[in-house]
């Protein structure tokens, strides 16, 4: 093998890379937070007594669950300008982002709805509680505790599924580095590097992951 | 010159899908080969064996496909065997599913209760034997759904070879969009294409996973956990 590595190109480029990394870790962040309020929302619309809409929430399911999200992405950033909405790549990036994981969100904070019992619901109704602090206090908290685990793990491949939006040059670490790599050809060096960067940031998710649910559910006591 | 999106161009599409179908099942016979492995050095005795193979798994659920998909295809570029997108694709997605699925079976293997291992151990069979005659059978029935499951991740995940420049679905769907600019229509069948392919894999997925259910084997909500 001729080829002769040239990491130190990658280390001048390092603090370009290190706002890359910042900037996937915000896309990402924003994401979670916006795919776990469609979640939420559609676990609800699930467990509703209207027919049409429990049938609209699954079709988005199935839709997001059994298709790829590149072709998501594409559709998008592509397709929706032609139904008049125009979006710059770091919007259709993170909507993207937001409609995948809602669908997955949805799937798996409903799954905790449905463990709740009954006669948790009841118990809270023989208390008086309105119906909003039914849901919130009995059913939501109680069920994002015993999901909690898994939503973390789809935060995470969110996270990862990230990389795919520099296809459409949204700003984040791959994008970042397509930019560098287009200059100097250094391209094994610089993604190996960014390979690294990523699996710190799932890494880093995951311990982050454990301590908010440490933090937030200890006092729930055992978890079933 | 923009050309006009006609049956032509849905029946290109259409051909296409074929590569799709066809990387999926050349990265699942290689994923499942590298997987049965990984799986086995999961359970194995030894704890750097055990070590080397949870690390494996680590690194290839906790880095995106793409990257993985890069390094492989600029890597054997490296090494001289030239930039072949579908070599290198098939290479990679075949890592890929190694992991996952490697992780998945060793849930599956170790949802068989110890007394398995201890009966056939009780039968004077060494540790590969008490594997492959007493728990694989019986992990194989709980693995199939949430192997199934895992198919759709991966025939989804093919799309990311066309970034690598595979012409596989995705890829052609840029082909077209380029030529006739009609990107709504071609992406939305291009969905439907792909939903077409991963929808049925996904129902049975979840139908073998209430079979069992219904016969009361408890371990495949680990298996399925094991999917996630």
């Amino acid at each position: 093998m001729s080829y002769v590595f040239q990491f130190g190109t990658v280390w001048r480029e390092l603090d370009h890379l290190l706002l890359g990394a910042w900037l996937t870790l915000r896309l990402s962040a924003l994401a979670m937070v916006f795919g776990l309020a469609v979640g939420v929302a559609g676990a609800q619309a699930k467990a509703s007594s209207s027919r049409l809409l429990r049938g609209m929430v699954q079709c988005y399911v199935e839709a997001i669950r059994n298709t790829p999200f590149l072709v998501q992405l594409l559709l998008i950033y592509l397709g929706l300008p032609s139904l008049g909405l125009r979006l710059t790549p770091d919007q259709a990036a993170l909507l993207a982002m937001v409609v995948n994981l809602g669908a997955y969100a949805t799937e798996i904070v409903r799954a905790g709805i449905e463990a709740v019992p009954n006669g948790q619901i009841e118990a809270g109704r023989a208390l008086g509680l309105k119906p909003w602090h039914i849901f919130r206090f009995v059913v939501l908290m109680p069920a994002l505790r015993t999901v909690f685990p898994a939503l973390g793990s789809q935060f995470i491949l969110v996270m990862l599924a990230s990389s795919v939006v520099s296809v459409i040059s949204a700003e984040e670490l791959t994008a970042v580095t397509d930019t560098i790599v287009a200059r100097n050809f250094r391209s094994f060096e610089f993604y190996f590097v960014i390979t690294g960067i990523y699996l710190a940031l799932s890494l880093g998710f995951q311990a982050l992951f454990a301590a908010v649910d440490h933090a937030l559910f200890a006092r729930w006591a055992d978890r079933a | 010159m923009i050309r006009e999106f006609s049956l032509g161009e849905v029946w290109f599409l259409v051909l296409a899908a074929r590569w799709t179908v066809l990387l999926t099942i050349v990265a699942f016979v290689g994923g499942t080969a590298g997987g049965l492995a990984i799986a086995m050095l999961r359970v194995a005795k030894s704890t750097v064996l055990r070590g080397a193979a949870a690390t494996y798994i680590k690194v290839l659920q906790g880095t995106p496909l793409l990257m993985q998909l890069y390094l492989v295809y600029f890597g054997s570029n490296l090494l001289g065997f030239g930039a072949n997108a579908w070599a290198s694709a098939a290479l990679a997605l075949t890592l890929y599913a190694s992991a996952f699925l490697g992780e998945i079976w060793r849930g599956c293997i170790q949802a068989i209760p110890r007394v398995q291992w201890e009966g056939a151990q009780a039968l004077a069979l060494g540790h590969f034997l008490q594997l492959r005659l007493v728990v694989l059978p019986q992990a194989l029935r709980i693995a199939i759904p949430p192997t199934v499951g895992f198919l759709v991740q991966l025939l989804k995940g093919t799309s990311l070879a066309s970034i690598i420049g595979f012409t596989e679905l995705t890829r052609a769907a840029q082909m077209v969009n380029n030529a006739t600019f009609r990107p709504f229509a071609t992406y939305a069948l291009v969905a439907v294409l792909y939903f077409v392919l991963c929808w049925p894999l996904s129902m049975s997925s979840r139908r073998l996973e209430h079979r069992l259910d219904r016969e009361g084997i408890a371990a495949a909500r680990v298996a399925a956990a094991a999917n996630t």
